[in-house]
């Protein structure tokens, strides 16, 4: 399939801006530039662009809020804090393709009236630091950004903030929290970050992939980006494939391919010539589906009816050696470490969970075990201040619900039989 | 205390943002890289280049895994574990740094020329298993990729 998002970067020098504008680059926001922020706006709503940061929120909806807002200035933040497990698809546009996510910036920035932006990068991606940095001072050189942009007057001013290795930062109120030089916790929602955000101002978050597809938007117009993919939630996507498979990687695919075509077609297949034994579709915090389920669509619609999530779109394929307690546990060791303390039901109940699949696995588990899991999940479900309690709980629930019997035999065999 | 480069430095960060504490998080990265690790005289340091108290910037400091609050060895190693890792042998690999080199999570070996932490995630799942050494990402490791590596740092 022909690439929008990871268009040309194979090539070394794909991050550099002048090989970007030769393969058309910056065309896209000399166009809309050409028309009023309500006109892109209008063809960003056409387009049932949905937010690829996790929540698939319509992203023209959130613009709209921002936009009715009277309070200036407005601040856009791109979510580059890519902390979901599983996931590594915007590490290839914020290392290769730079000025695409800069394009998309400038064009948002534009039609949503902010004069500033931030991109928000996780610690984790040094390399990129650097990228984003030389990539931003050539498009102010070339005057893609700056106080007048391709000399229209247009004003937007770009800077890179790091994160410091805080998965909760990558929700959108605690990386505002974060920006703004304090503990990474989530705040309360009203106010919501559209109108009382960074500084106090009005504020609109959006990941790394939503913010570079508009260029395509752009380019192709709303309409016939619209066509592209589910008629629910249209566009490219892209999915970061990793585990059991032969070929791991990014894959740029139309929203709504198949879980099973993603493994078995681009992917290619199993490595080893081994089985598949499960899945877990979107990222560690979204359900595991079992391998009669991988027949579903992959997008934000399609996948809660499917019973998990198309969460980042980071399929982590596991073959039959694996073993679905230790996976739980490692999990849950992830949900406890990055719990930010904040409420009571996640705090309490990440550890207690994380601790009762750590007996399970080294065959300490006792009768009545599998039902208290249950339990304390249920009683997390719903009730924790921001989703990453919630997420723990989930993620939990849908491994007893597909494969209980090997927590089941943990206890009883007081071992692991599987690895 | 900060020399005036650095003093510098942290004042053109400043100037990125609408208030003077935004700065907080990237001048606790520049510390780092003076101090080696956030000391007390590190945190100072901070406070005092951008007026804020000391108690909030030791407050955000801890919140973050990323900064350090012990000396570090020359060289950090950063392996990740999380699941897509697991799967394909992480959890070996941590067990080879201790019976090769002694070493042990959030443990620094003895001739002070690695520390070891254990990562969540560093989005490098579809060449895993992956560690980051200093500031490089190295994948598809095995143990005998491992030793290749670490022979680069000394
Ligand atoms: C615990 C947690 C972690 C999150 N991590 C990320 C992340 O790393 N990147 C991201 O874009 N969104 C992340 N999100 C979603 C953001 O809160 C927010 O919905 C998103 O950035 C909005 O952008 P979008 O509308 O473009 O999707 C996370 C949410 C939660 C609850
Ligand atoms: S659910 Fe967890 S991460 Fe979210 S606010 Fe509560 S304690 Fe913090
Ligand atoms: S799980 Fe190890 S790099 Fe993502």
């Amino acid at each position: 399939m022909e690439t929008f998002l990871l268009k040309n970067i194979d090539s070394p020098t794909s991050a550099e801006i002048d090989e970007y504008v030769r393969a058309g680059g910056y065309r896209n926001l000399a166009k809309a530039l050409g028309m009023t922020p309500k006109e892109v706006l209008e063809e960003v709503k056409k387009s049932g662009l949905r937010g690829r940061g996790g929540a698939g929120f319509p992203t023209s909806m959130k613009w709209s809020f921002a936009i009715a807002d009277p309070k200036f200035p407005k601040y856009l933040l791109c979510n580059a804090d890519e902390g979901e497990p599983g996931t590594f698809k915007d590490r290839p546009i914020l290392e290769k393709n730079p000025h695409l996510l800069i394009e998309g910036m400038v064009i948002s920035g534009y039609t949503l009236g902010a004069e500033y932006g931030y991109i928000y990068l996780r610690g984790e991606y040094p390399g990129a630091r650097d990228i984003l940095d030389r990539a931003i001072a050539q498009a102010y050189e070339k005057d893609w950004l700056g106080d007048n942009i391709a000399g229209k007057g247009v004003t937007f001013h770009l800077a890179v903030h790091q994160g410091a290795g805080a998965y909760i930062c990558g929700e959108e109120t605690a990386l505002i929290e974060s920006i703004e030089g304090k503990k990474g916790q989530p705040r309360n929602k009203p106010p919501f970050p559209v109108n009382v955000g960074a500084w106090g101002m009005p504020t609109i978050v959006n990941n790394v992939e939503t913010l570079s597809n508009m260029p395509l938007i752009m380019e192709i117009g709303g309409e016939a980006y619209a066509r592209i993919g589910s008629a629910d939630c249209p566009g490219p996507k892209l999915f970061s494939v990793s585990g059991h498979v032969t070929r791991p990687g990014v894959y740029e695919l139309p929203m709504g391919t198949s879980l099973r075509d993603i493994i078995y077609t681009h992917a290619g297949g199993m490595k080893n010539g081994k089985k598949l034994k499960a899945v877990i579709p979107g990222g560690i915090s979204t359900p595991v589906l079992p391998e009669s389920g991988i027949d579903c669509a992959m997008d934000f619609v399609a996948m809660p009816k499917a019973g998990s999530m198309l969460g980042s779109g980071a399929v982590i394929v596991m073959d039959e050696s694996v073993c679905m307690v230790r996976v739980a546990h490692r999990a849950l060791k992830f949900f406890e470490h990055e719990s930010c303390g904040k409420c009571v039901p996640c705090r309490e109940g990440t550890d207690w969970l994380r601790k009762s699949l750590e007996r399970i696995e080294k065959g300490e588990g006792k009768e009545g075990d599998i039902e208290l899991l249950t339990d304390v999940s249920g009683i997390m479900s719903g009730r924790t201040f921001c989703p990453l309690g919630d997420g723990a709980a989930g993620v939990v629930l849908g491994m007893l619900k597909h494969f209980r019997h090997e927590f089941q035999e943990h206890i009883k065999e007081r071992k692991c039989t599987y690895s | 205390m900060f020399n005036d480069t650095v003093v510098k430095e942290i004042d053109d960060i400043k100037s990125r943002y609408p208030d003077r504490k935004s700065a907080l998080l990237p001048s606790l990265y520049v510390a780092q890289r003076e101090f080696g690790w956030l000391s007390s005289e590190a945190m100072e340091s901070v406070a005092r280049a951008l007026n804020v108290p000391e108690s909030v910037v030791r407050g955000t400091a801890t919140f973050y895994a990323m900064f350090r609050h012990a000396p570090a060895g020359r060289h950090v190693i950063q392996l990740c574990t999380n699941v897509s890792c697991m799967i394909l042998g992480a959890e070996q690999l941590v067990d080879f740094l201790k019976s090769k080199y002694g070493l042990t999570p959030g443990g620094t070996t003895e001739d002070g020329r690695f520390s070891l932490v254990i990562m969540e995630c560093i989005g490098a799942c579809g060449t895993a298993p992956a560690m980051l050494v200093d500031t490089d990402f190295h994948d598809n490791l095995s143990e005998k990729r491992i030793e290749e590596i670490l022979e680069k740092y000394k």
